[in-house]
């Protein structure tokens, strides 16, 4: 059973990024990037269902310019199998992005596409629910436990107010939540021997797709700050403050 | 233009969230419908007839629904767009499943977490962890988001909609629901409460996390929160995480315990209207958006801070 997992790079989230001088947009120029986290969770499980004997062979994918070679060697490193660039020089929307990803899932004839409930950067969340409904496939968002087993794979899912069990049909998309488990630590040699290993590269605009923007981003600031609060001394003076100053208690 | 709400709720109540995005939807459309999943609606429909400025609710109900899937959902969802302008649902974990795979079934772009509605299809946004808010233009024919609830005015009742059973597609048996585990809390719901009280990795461990916030939480009436870390190190569990992956919350009140105050965790709470911040690091970040800021040991404020508010005798 092949597994696809679909990594995006984005801007290491240590970093605080700021608007462009323009304010058109963000200012990612020379920062540090890395792989998104929820998607070095997914490829994480990924790999664990290969040494768990479920997988026979993980593929990573990234969509973007060249400069998503790094984390597609960082999933080298990681264990991947075989790791492909989709070119595509310009910005692409969560739509767009599931467009390509159905292309990929098809030709590679994955079972199961895991992806990161949400990228760092623009915080969307959409991407692994619009690829499974593109490919008509189940779909299990925000996943924190996966056994694949008989065809089907049984997840538990972080909702609101608990967790959700289920099970579903295969092929089926999956979006990795944080505690789905720890990614393991990328080793010096391992990085190196990834220098080493092919990047399949997919001309995206080969594929005919519609992925012309439909998004326009306008403008983009800083949110309003607080305004600067006090420092108290005391447990009385905050209880004093709270009920008689902020009326909140 | 016309807009459907995708409502939330528990079988009784709509919920809080499901009001403040018909607020939402009421900037975009003139009439707004309001869309109801269940096994069974009696209660609820009366309910949502009686929300201001609704129009018609549309009941999707059917055994299969007592747990909604998002394919059922999405199925149901995209079956209905053609009649509408604007899709529109508070922005959760329900929505979040639901409303992007009706999008890729409708082929279109959608907006999560929208703060602000602009005229002219705009909207303002959070990105990078709520460190920038970015305003988007939105092509699309068809409008489709999740929106922010504390950032809407929740209706109120007053309304006599007009009620419509769907006639629905079969259930999508490649899935199944095994069972939905529920944390057992007496307190106020996370999402709405009116006080959070909020921990961190710094409470040590799952005993201490509840002997020291229970306390107080009860004393206040307030949900109990917690950070990404609390949550991994299993001093609570993971529905209360507030912050950019977790829940994100603005009460009247909140108190963060012994939190850094990460960008990925005040993305959760900014927007309370008072932060009280304890901390013995003074040069927390989680004071740079408290309001109050209290530089103590935890183990020995938060006893101290119970006491004060408990009703005197
Ligand atoms: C992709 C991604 C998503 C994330 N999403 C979230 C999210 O949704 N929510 C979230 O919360 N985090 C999230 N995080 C994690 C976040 O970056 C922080 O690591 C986390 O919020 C830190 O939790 P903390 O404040 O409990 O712990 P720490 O950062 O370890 O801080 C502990 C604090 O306690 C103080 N302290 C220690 N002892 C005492 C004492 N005795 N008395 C008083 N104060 C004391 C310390 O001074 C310190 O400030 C995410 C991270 C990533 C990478
Ligand atoms: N350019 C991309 N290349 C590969 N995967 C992507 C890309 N953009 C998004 N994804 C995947 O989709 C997930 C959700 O992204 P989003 O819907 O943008 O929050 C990410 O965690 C990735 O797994």
């Amino acid at each position: 059973m092949k597994l696809l997992v679909a990594v995006k790079r984005v801007v290491d989230h240590r970093i605080r990024v700021e608007p462009t001088a323009d304010g058109s947009g963000v200012e990612t120029e020379g920062l540090k990037t890395a792989m998104n986290p929820f998607d070095e969770n997914a490829l994480e499980e990924a790999l664990r269902l290969k040494e768990a004997g479920v997988a026979s062979e993980i593929v990573a994918v990234s969509i973007g310019t060249d400069a998503v070679h790094d984390v597609l060697r960082h999933a080298l490193a990681m264990g991947a199998d075989r790791v492909i660039h989709a070119r595509h020089d310009a910005a692409l929307e969560q739509r767009g992005v599931a467009r390509v990803l159905r292309e990929v899932a098809l030709r590679e004839a994955a079972q199961i596409v895991l992806l990161g409930k949400q990228a760092i950067d623009d915080d969307a969340g959409q991407t692994g629910q619009m690829l499974a409904a593109v490919l008509g496939w189940p779909q299990a968002s925000f996943v924190s436990e996966l056994t694949v087993a008989d065809g089907r794979a049984r997840v538990v899912r972080e909702v609101e107010g608990g967790t959700e069990v289920r099970s579903l049909q295969l092929p089926a998309v999956l979006t990795a939540d944080l505690r789905l488990n720890t990614p393991r630590f990328v080793r010096l040699p391992n990085l190196m021997q990834a220098r080493k290993k092919p990047i399949e590269t997919l001309d995206v605009a080969a594929l005919g797709l519609d992925l012309a923007p439909r998004q326009r981003t306008l403008r983009v600031v800083e949110p309003p700050a607080r305004k600067a609060g006090v420092r108290v001394k005391s447990i009385a003076e905050l209880v004093d403050r709270l009920k008689n100053e902020a009326g909140v208690l | 233009m016309k807009a459907l709400v995708l409502a939330e709720h528990d079988g009784q109540h709509i919920k809080i969230s499901t009001r403040q995005a018909i607020r939402a939807a009421r900037a975009l459309a003139a009439e707004v419908d309001v869309l109801l999943f269940g096994a069974d609606l009696t209660a609820v429909a009366a309910a949502a007839q009686a929300l201001e400025g609704v129009s018609r609710v549309r009941l999707a109900e059917a055994a299969h629904l007592a747990f909604v899937s998002a394919e059922d959902a999405a199925a149901v969802i995209a079956a209905l767009a053609p009649g509408y302008t604007a899709i529109v649902a508070a922005h959760g974990s329900f929505a979040r499943d639901i409303l992007p795979r009706a999008a890729g079934l409708l082929d279109a772009g959608m907006l999560s977490d929208v703060l602000e509605i602009l005229p002219g299809n705009d909207y303002v946004r959070p990105i990078y962890a709520g460190n920038l808010q970015a305003t988007v233009h939105n092509e699309e024919p068809i409008q489709i988001l999740t929106v922010r609830g504390s950032r809407f005015e929740p209706v109120a009742d007053g309304g006599a909609a007009s009620v419509e059973r769907l006639a629905l597609p079969a259930a999508d048996t490649r899935v199944e629901h095994i069972a939905l585990r529920q944390a057992d809390s007496d307190g106020p719901d996370l999402s709405s409460a009116r006080i959070v009280v909020s921990g961190g990795r710094s409470l040590g461990s799952q005993e201490q996390f509840a002997a020291l916030l229970e306390p107080l939480a009860s004393t206040l009436g307030a949900a109990l929160g917690a950070t990404r870390a609390a949550v991994d190190a299993g001093y609570a569990p993971n529905e209360i995480q507030v912050g950019q992956t977790g829940i994100i919350v603005a009460p009247d009140c909140y108190i963060a315990i012994g939190v850094s105050g990460a960008a990925q965790h005040t993305a959760g709470m900014k927007d309370s209207k008072v932060v009280v911040a304890i901390n013995q690091d003074p040069d927390a970040p989680i004071f740079d958006v408290a309001d109050y800021g209290l530089v103590a040991d935890l183990f020995t404020a938060v006893p101290e801070l119970t006491a004060a508010l408990r009703p005197q005798p």
